[in-house]
Formats: structure tokens, sequence, C-alpha cells
């Protein structure tokens, strides 16, 4: 157990402070966070366990004291109005609020047991074990095979060309995009349709066999169909993958995960699971959200 | 409850509530209609509720639809959804009880052939009337969102249940005393068997009533003895 000193030694390139010491969490402690919560029946292994998680923009204060459990090989959903918070926890998971100049997160993330805040920890390959897809696809202006191969080169994954060709052709197959790419690997992946650059993005994030996903409305700037594969895809790498997804489409979130958080004014209100949440949740805030019943 | 941001929403699922409680008013004064025309033999009463099942019937479809295309248009959530899904089933078992009511209406006339006597017809109207207060306090539980209510009504099926049993062996006994009461005790036999059943949809409304309202499902098991069984044999 670390002491509360060690968080002022911490480098300054990190403009990060913990509150607390990096610990392991006991998983009987749920956080100073009101939130109501269901169990997981399922009773799946906790991939990333958050508490306490608060984060500030200079002075105001975006997120309070958030503690959630994440299972591992499960989508959990996160939901909420704009501005209630689930982005800025989403990008804790990855510590990409350390990008953000003036961003500050307290509390504590672990992640398979481990503090994503350790000091000895690389930022770099957090964000290799924690992938990341945006709203926008945000393809390199590189070829289609570059931008997947991009990952596991500087990782260092591929020991030849052979075993990175095969790596780029297994994660465009788990992107089920491999089909419609296979003969044009070599052109611009921009020059892809909206629906194939978000699943380019989706390969280039499993590249590197990343633990856990990170999706921030991964569907948003897509047609239906194209919405649908990505449903798809996500259902498939639920097999393998941790996911976490931010979406403003109740019905997305209702189809695809298995777990949901309702996020409100920078408050986690109820999370538990997605059956429950919309069917019968147990929070008045949830349901005035869910049912479209928001002043 | 607070109101949608959508008017629209409110004023759909607002339709729904009131077919339901159209169908449930229209159950319950088929349903007396029809045990009133059997005790008093009275033919003209009984052909009026077989007429209005059609009625019951282009409810229910106006219902369905009215669901449906709630459902594909707003893809309802939460308690909209439960409402929804609740007023669908409600919506099947207030017809179903419609139908039962119609079936008592159609014997009359087999019945009226030969005189009910007047015990026994006052043993049918007392269960008819406690079948009613059931088939009315249902859907205005519901309404008034009274989950606790709706939990008792459901326990209240077992009075009709009792009932059953008591006409049942009345029958029985007219029939012993008289073959000439065979084949009137029969369709009032079969008359009571309706009640009965028409108490059991009540206890299905109720409990998707109870899971609309709250959200929970009721345990499933409920006490229940059919005594007519153990009667025969004895």
């Amino acid at each position: 157990m670390t002491d509360l000193s060690t968080s002022e030694t911490k480098p300054e390139t990190i403009p990060m402070h913990m509150t607390s010491g990096s610990a392991i969490i006991e998983s009987s402690e749920l956080g100073k966070g009101k939130t109501v919560r269901t169990p997981d029946k399922e009773n799946r292994p906790v991939r990333v366990k958050a508490r306490d998680v608060s984060v500030f923009y200079g002075p105001k204060q975006a997120l309070f004291d958030v503690s959630i459990d994440i299972p591992a090989k499960a989508v959990t959903a996160f939901i909420g109005p704009s501005g209630c918070g689930k982005s800025t926890f989403l990008r804790c998971l990855n510590r990409m609020n350390d990008t953000i100049e003036g961003c500050r997160v307290t509390g504590q993330i672990e992640l398979d047991g481990s503090d994503i805040h350790d000091r000895d920890l690389d930022v770099v390959e957090l964000r290799a074990r924690v992938g990341m897809v945006f709203q926008k696809p945000n393809p390199f202006p590189k070829s289609i095979f570059e931008n997947v191969a991009y990952g596991p080169k500087i990782h260092g994954l591929a020991r030849s060309k052979s075993e990175l060709e095969g790596i780029v052709e297994s994660s465009l197959r788990r992107a089920s995009l491999w089909e419609e790419v296979k003969d044009r690997l070599h052109e611009p992946g921009t020059g892809l349709s909206g629906g194939q650059q978000q699943r380019l993005c989706i390969a280039r994030a499993i590249a590197v066999s990343p633990e856990v996903i990170l999706m921030d409305e991964p569907c948003s700037a897509l047609d239906p169909i194209a919405t649908a594969k990505i449903e798809e895809l996500i259902d498939e790498l639920k097999q393998n993958f941790t996911i976490v997804i931010v979406t403003h489409s109740m019905q997305q979130a209702a189809r695809v995960s298995q777990r949901t958080a309702f996020f409100h004014l920078g408050n986690l209100v109820e999370e538990g699971p997605t059956d429950t949440i919309f069917t019968s949740p147990k929070e008045k805030r949830t349901q005035d959200y869910i049912t479209g019943r928001f002043g | 409850m607070s109101e949608h941001i959508v008017t629209s929403f409110d004023q759909e699922l607002g339709h729904i509530d009131r077919l339901i409680r159209d169908m449930s008013d229209q159950a319950a004064s088929m349903m007396q209609s029809a045990t009133r025309s059997l005790t008093t033999s009275d033919n003209a009463l009984a052909q009026r509720v077989v007429s209005e099942d059609v009625i019951m019937d282009a409810r229910q479809r106006e219902l369905d639809e009215a669901a449906i295309t709630l459902i594909a248009k707003r893809q309802p959530m939460a308690q909209d959804l439960r409402a929804v899904v609740g007023a669908l089933r409600m919506g099947a078992d207030l017809e179903r009880i419609g139908d039962l009511a119609k079936n008592i209406a159609k014997r009359v006339g087999a019945v009226g052939q030969t005189p009910t006597p007047k015990q026994l017809a006052a043993s049918i109207e007392s269960m008819s009337d406690l079948v009613l207060g059931q088939v009315r306090g249902v859907v205005d539980h519901y309404v008034a969102r009274d989950a606790e209510a709706l939990k008792q009504l459901r326990i209240d099926d077992q009075q009709i249940d009792i009932r059953y049993t008591s006409v049942f062996r009345e029958l029985l006994t007219y029939m012993m005393e008289d073959p000439r009461n065979i084949t009137a005790c029969t369709h009032l036999l079969f008359c009571a068997k309706n009640l009965e059943r028409i108490g059991d949809h009540v206890t299905n409304i109720a409990e998707n009533a109870y899971y609309v309202v709250t959200g929970q499902q009721l345990p499933a098991h409920r006490p229940k003895t059919d005594e007519t069984a153990m009667a025969l044999a004895e």
C-alpha cells in the first residue's frame, strides 16, 4: 500500500493527483457515490474497477464519485443526456483525460487489479490494453493495411512481415471488413465508406490485442445498415473483449449491452443488468430519461 | 405521472388505457346481462349479449392495432413498455371474458325450457355477483395503480373457486333428486364453470396489471383448490 504522499511525487507530465493510494480495492467497497445497483446474476469476473472517480475541468467538477465494476467479456453501455459525464468517465478508463489541459482526475481505477495511475505504468501501453473507437471514424491518412499494421508495429507485436500480414488479416476479419477490402489493402483508408471506416478503426483497435475496447458513440455518424453491422460486430467481439460503449441511442444500448449504467449531471445514478434497466428501472430519474419524460 | 416530452406519446398511451377501460366496462355489462338472462329466462337479453361480443372483438382489434403501432413508432421503455405489453395481454383476457359471457347467454334458451329451481338460480346469481365484483375491481385498481389491491384481488379468486364447488355440489343434488333436472342442471353447470373461468381471467389481468404497475412479477404459487374432482369421487 502506498501512502498519500506518493501522489505528490508523481511526474509533472501526468496532470493527475490521486487522493488515495493504489491499494487493491476491496470488492465489497462500492464507494461514496449514491448509485442504485442491481448486481450481475451471471457472476462475470470484473475487468475494470473504478472507485470514487471524480473529474474536474479546471474549477468545475464534471464527475462525482463514480464507482462501478465493469465485467469481462460483456458489453457495458453508458447512457445519459449530453453533458452527463459518460464520455468523461469513459475517457478516464484509458487516461485519455491526461491529454486535456486543466483536467484533473481523482479516485481509483484498476485494470485487472492493478492501478492504471501507477507511476510505473506506461500510458502508451495502457492505451494498447484499453483501445478506443470514436464517434467519427478517424482512420490515419494511410493505406488500409498501414492503418491496422501501425499498432502492432509500434508495440513490436510482429517479428516478421508475414506475421504482421497475419495480424492485419485476422484483425480485419474479426472486424468483418476483410472480404470488402482484401483486394484493395493498399488503397487509402479514408477512401472507404463511413461504416467501413468505422470497422477499420475497430480493426485497428483490436490489432494490438487489447483487453478492453472503449467505444464513444461509434454509430452516431453511420446509417442504419452500417450501424447494424457494427452492432453485429460488437456482439461477436464481446466473446473475447470487454467492451464499454457510450451511446445516445437507448435502443442500441438495449440491443448490444449486458449491463447499462445511467449517468446524470455527473453522477452515476443507476447501473444494473440491461434487461432490468429497460423494463423496470429502480430510480425515478432513470425511468424518466429512458421513457422520454426528462424535462 | 410526469408527462412525455412528446405530447402525442401521452395521448397514444391514454388511448390504449381508455380502450382497456371500455373493454372492461363492456365485459362487466355482458357478464351481468348474461347471468340475469339466465336466471330470468330472458331470451331477448341473451341475444343482446351474443351480439355485443362482436363489438368486444372489434375493440380488441383496435387495441391490438393501437399497441402495435405505438411500439413501432415510439419504442416504449420501462413502465411505458410494460403498459403497452400489459394492455395487449389484458385485452386478450377481457375478450375471453366476453366470449365466456356469450357462452352463458347462448345456453339461456336450453335451460329456459325447464324451470330453474329458485334456490339454484340464487346461488348462481350470488356466484356471478362475486365474479362481477372482481371484473369491475380489477380494471379500477389498475387505473388507480393500486398494486396492493391487485394482489388482494388475485387472492380473492379463491372465493369464486369455493363458490363454484358449492354450486357444483348443489347441482349434483338436484340431478340425483330428479333426473328430469339433468338437462337444465348440466347447462347450469357449464354456466357456473364459465363464471369460474372468468374469475381465472380476472386473476390473469390482476397479475399483468400488477406487473405493469410495479415491474415485479407476483409469485407463481397461489392457493388453488378445485374440490369438484374430489366431490365426484365421493
